[in-house]
């Protein structure tokens, strides 16, 4: 039984060089400062990958595998609940495509292989805007987002 | 400036339903979406390339055809910009009010 999958295209241009947003993809301590997560992983094919949250309790939050790398143009990964990650048929996948364009970087981030209307395609459209604009920020104004911001925080923003 | 593109971008009616036809369904191709408008294709071409510009839909091909995306990302920077410190300021004073009239002191 197939379900039906859906795909969603995130680009963003980031002044920046193709190597620092590859490094900010894959290095932990600096996903850490604009993801609020660390991606933990030899980045070698076939090897597993862990986003974990960087906080004292650093939960698991999404596991995979790493598929392709070719540092710093692209890498492909999947992407599942890590209580899942043992049903191959339940990864979705990510590819990060960095092309140079001008002085920048076209970021491409394509997330397919998403189960239709899953709480993980409605997580992931909510999160990619978010991670990829406090990427752009961090990397460009060295001050990223607050990728976890709710709606409903009550100190202002100074 | 990129904040200048996506305000023009979102600047008029038929861009805007097209961004909202993609919203509903991802990854569509132009005749898919002209289906949906009551105009030339030539001109949804026009505004899709504006959209494009602005990096507010991004085309992906496959095979023979070439499937339009919703890119939201330039959309999240405008809300950060423009949107989220002013809703903060408003949520604050609601805050303040609350706590205010529930005579709660812990804050």
């Amino acid at each position: 039984m197939t379900k039906e999958k859906t795909t969603f295209v995130y680009v963003t241009f980031i002044r920046a060089t193709p190597e620092k947003i590859f490094e900010a993809i894959t290095r932990p301590e600096i996903a850490a400062r604009y993801w609020g997560h660390e991606n933990v992983s030899d980045w070698k094919v076939g090897s597993k990958w862990e986003h974990v949250r960087d906080n004292d309790e650093r939960k698991v939050n999404i596991a995979g595998n790493v598929l392709e790398v070719d540092a710093p143009n692209r890498l492909v990964i999947s992407w599942s609940d890590p209580s899942e990650y043992d049903l191959p048929e339940k990864h979705s996948r990510v590819t990060f495509d960095l092309v140079p364009y001008e002085d920048m970087v076209k970021l491409t981030v394509t997330h397919d292989e998403l189960e239709t209307g899953s709480g993980m395609a409605i997580g992931v459209t909510r999160g990619w805007p978010l991670v990829l604009s406090s990427l752009k920020s961090y990397l460009e104004t060295d001050e990223p987002m607050d990728v976890f911001a709710q709606p409903c925080a009550t100190e202002s923003a100074a | 400036m990129d904040d200048d593109k996506t305000f023009k971008a979102l600047g008029d009616p038929t861009r805007r339903k097209l961004l909202d036809l993609l919203c509903e369904k991802n990854g569509q191709t132009l005749g898919e979406l002209c289906g949906h408008l009551d105009m030339r294709r030539q001109s949804v071409t026009q505004h899709l390339g504006l959209l494009e510009d602005a990096n507010l839909v991004s085309v992906v091909r496959r095979g023979r055809e070439r499937l339009h995306f919703l890119n939201p990302v330039p959309l999240q920077m405008v809300y950060e910009r423009w949107i989220r410190k002013f809703e903060q300021q408003r949520l604050a004073l609601l805050h303040e009010l609350k706590t205010e009239l529930e005579g709660e002191t812990d804050d």
